[in-house]
């Protein structure tokens, strides 16, 4: 029996998504830029897809480019925006919590002649409103914050973000990574103020390889490929219609946001409890945090040996973020926790395939390591 | 927190015995476009309209987007609802409207005390408001005369709000006052603005698309479909009419002149939609005309293309800049639809050198080559019809 708790890495494509991808390879497999037949029924599921995308941030097809991923919209959307914006401000605020796709492309712009803020978090993962709000300058460009961080699960002050630019009448584009909110908390980009928002299919249920940005009608940024005119120029190439088809029809199969996260609440309270009674776990993630990803350290095991063992055992989940690859995460760094602490953080994240089952092989699993590993130093 | 909707209505209020049918087609014409969102309780007081939902979980964001785009309404608001006592009216002041506030440099408050037993007066209510308002968010300050924010105090006998700065409405009068008429779509810029116009003055729509394929694509039609959408989403339902068109202008093409082809094509275009317009219960005619846009949109010309129709024909774009059309196509959402680039049927078999001048007498003589009754007869057995922005979206059928 396997228990995969390591959702926020990726999930597993679900039934709708792949009966999607399937019909793009044997029968909707045309290029939706032809013009013959095949071609316009490529193109009503590519549109179709599009609007099932928009359909749950609530704004209009139009304004979703699809992208081949999360680290593409992200830096689709930073360079995109500071190209566009340079020559009113050079000014760029972010935070020290995010993803490498963002903190990565920041360290080019800085290279480029951008001046970039790098807001920290408290010893929780938080970023205070108050601090972010000061960051932005009447010269800032851009302030891109993630909504959810996703090694804490810290939820980001973007309503500060957004009454920040408005206050000081910055020249700021707002861009949201919205990788592990999206589907899971309500984000309406129009009524916060975001101008643009990353979001990825496989993070809800639908195929590795397929991303969009949201890119608010009016907000102009610039792209960096150039082709032949699809996606309305910002990001031309023939579109990868299995991955795309998959994740309009992982957006149609989503359910209710309020009624899953009352279920993943129960999951994530479940697992809490269950490791306040294990001797030497110290939970990181903070209450307030997204009840879907839940950090903690085991006590003076290393990740990487009790990851070993938890998977030994049929149950999976994360070292810090599966994208650090097990390097020392800059994320809790920042927070400024101990290297102990550091060395033996783990994550484990939910969806809605899993259940208490799930909960509970992971804290035997787990009461089970605790003893014989730290026995064993 | 609870939150309702304050609509103020526009030249309705100007309207005389008749307000009451204004007023009541507005409120079902409300009613129709929120009913896929949940239950809301709809009435009218003064010249204010209050939208109140009946469950927790209506979509409000959305609620206020349609509402937007429904014609009759001049403004709308968002606004908490507080009890009506000074204290909880403080309270929902400071937390409905933080995060307005904390957007704002500058504010104001302006009071309308509707039910005269409330104990304090307005001027008491700006100043125990304002005061709080400062003392909760210090990096305000007042400013009477260009506040960011105007936070607004409305206590009325059915209770009392607190909202920010109104939104612009989509104005206009309600959809269903004034009528019904047939509007002459093709997929480009000004047809749609022309049918957003007109909706916007009262009239229901009923839309008439010539096809002519094989020489145009089933995505020239599924972009009118589209575009009709985006109308729909101001106008309410549209039904659209596909009139297969390539006959006919093969007959004109190998049988009249070349030079009168548009013109004759525009003739037989105004026949078939005044047929369709019959059929419908319309009473006028709509097209997207534009004094000396292109060369059937000659003064002349558009005498030659009246002289076939017996209702009234609105233009209401023919005294319009392109420039100014672009710009309403834009705000409605039409323009990035109108130009994906498809053969519609009014660029098919474009004559070189069309007749700018052209007489009325020519046009009649040419059209005796043709068996025009027959020719019409011929698309309407061959026509289809769709509901657009209903509840059976999409569905088609013959006549």
């Amino acid at each position: 029996m396997e228990h995969y708790l390591d959702n926020s890495s990726t999930t597993k494509p679900c039934k709708e998504a792949v009966e999607a991808a399937l019909d793009a390879m044997t029968h909707t497999f045309g290029n939706p830029s032809s013009l013959h037949a095949l071609g316009f029924a490529a193109s009503r599921a590519l549109e179709d897809a599009r609007e099932s995308v928009a359909a749950v941030l609530g704004v209009s097809r139009a304004e979703i480019t699809f992208t081949s991923g999360g680290t593409e919209a992200n830096n689709l959307a930073i360079f995109g925006a500071y190209e566009a914006r340079k020559k009113r401000g050079r000014r760029v605020v972010t935070t020290a919590i995010e993803h490498p796709s963002v903190l990565n492309p920041m360290k080019e712009l800085e290279k480029r002649g951008a001046e970039v803020v790098y807001v920290k978090p408290d010893g929780d993962g938080r970023i205070s409103p108050e601090v972010l709000a000061q960051a932005v300058t009447p010269d800032t460009v851009l302030v891109s914050l993630m909504a959810v961080n996703n090694e804490v699960g810290t939820v980001l002050p973007i309503d500060a973000a957004h009454a920040a630019i408005v206050r000081t009448k910055a020249p700021a584009l707002l861009h949201v990574d919205a990788v592990q909110a999206f589907g899971k908390l309500p984000l309406k980009p129009s009524r916060r103020g975001i101008d643009l928002l990353t979001v990825s299919a496989h993070k809800i249920h639908g195929l590795k390889g397929t991303g969009a940005l949201y890119i608010r009608k009016g907000a102009h940024i610039l792209p960096h490929t150039f082709g032949g005119g699809q996606e309305r120029d910002v990001r031309p190439g023939t579109e990868g219609m299995p991955g795309i088809l998959a994740f309009g029809a992982a957006c149609r199969a989503l359910p209710d946001p309020q009624k899953e996260a009352k279920v993943i609440e129960a999951l994530n309270a479940r697992v809490r409890a269950g490791l306040q009674v294990l001797p030497d776990v110290t939970v990181l993630s903070p209450a307030d945090a997204s009840p879907y990803v839940l950090s903690f350290s085991a006590g003076r095991v290393r990740a990487q040996t009790m990851l070993n063992f938890l998977s030994a055992r049929g149950v999976y989940v994360s070292s810090g973020s599966a994208c650090a690859k097990g390097a020392e995460s800059h994320v809790l760094k920042a927070m400024g926790l101990s290297k102990d602490q550091i060395d033996s953080a783990l994550r484990v994240s939910f969806s809605r395939d899993n259940t208490e089952e799930d909960c509970d092989a992971l804290l035997s699993a787990l009461a089970e390591g605790m003893r014989t590993l730290q026995a064993a130093r | 927190m609870k939150e309702i909707l304050l609509l103020k209505l526009g030249e309705l209020v100007l309207k005389g015995l008749n307000r009451r049918v204004f007023e009541d087609t507005l409120l079902k014409n409300l009613r129709r476009r929120l009913s896929p969102l949940g239950r809301f309780d709809l009435r009218a007081r003064q010249s204010t309209i209050v939208i109140t939902p009946l469950s927790e979980d209506v979509d409000m964001d959305e609620a206020a987007d349609r509402v937007g785009r429904v014609f009759g309404i001049a403004t709308y608001s968002r606004a908490g609802v507080a009890k009506k006592n000074m204290e909880s009216i403080l309270e929902t002041g400071k937390t409905y409207l933080a995060p307005v506030l904390e957007a704002a440099r500058t504010f104001k408050v302006e009071a309308k005390r509707a039910d005269k037993t409330f104990p304090l007066k307005s001027p008491q209510i700006c100043e125990e408001m304002g005061g709080f308002l400062l003392e909760q968010f210090p990096h305000l300050s007042v400013d009477v005369h260009h506040p960011d924010v105007t936070v607004y105090v409305e206590v009325r006998d059915f209770g009392a709000y607190v909202h920010g700065n109104p939104v612009r409405g989509a104005g206009g009068i309600p959809v269903g006052t004034g009528g019904k008429a047939a509007v002459l779509i093709s997929g480009g810029i000004d047809s749609p603005v022309a049918a957003w116009q007109m909706a916007r003055r009262g009239l229901e729509l009923t839309a008439v698309h010539f096809a002519s394929p094989p020489y145009t694509s089933e995505r020239a039609e599924q972009k009118v479909v589209d575009l009709l959408e985006q109308v729909g989403q101001w106008s309410g339902r549209i039904r659209m009419f596909t009139m297969p068109f390539a006959h006919i202008q093969e007959e004109i093409r190998d049988k009249c002149p070349e030079e009168l082809f548009t013109l004759l094509m525009r003739r037989f275009m105004m026949r078939i939609a005044e047929r369709v317009a019959r059929r419908e219960g319309c009473e006028a005619l709509i097209t997207g005309e534009s004094l000396g846009q292109v060369a059937s949109q000659t003064l002349q010309a558009i005498c030659c293309t009246d002289a076939v129709v017996s209702m009234p024909v609105f233009r209401p774009l023919i005294g319009s800049d392109k420039a100014d059309i672009v710009a309403t196509a834009r705000r409605i959402g039409t323009f990035e639809i109108s130009i994906e680039p498809y053969e519609d049927c009014c660029t098919v078999f474009t004559p070189k050198h069309p007749r700018t001048h052209p007489h009325l007498q020519a046009l009649e003589e040419a059209e005796l080559a043709l068996d025009c009754e027959a020719l019409i007869d011929e698309s309407f057995e061959n026509a289809r019809v769709r509901l657009i922005g209903g509840p059976a979206q999409g569905k088609e059928g013959s006549l």
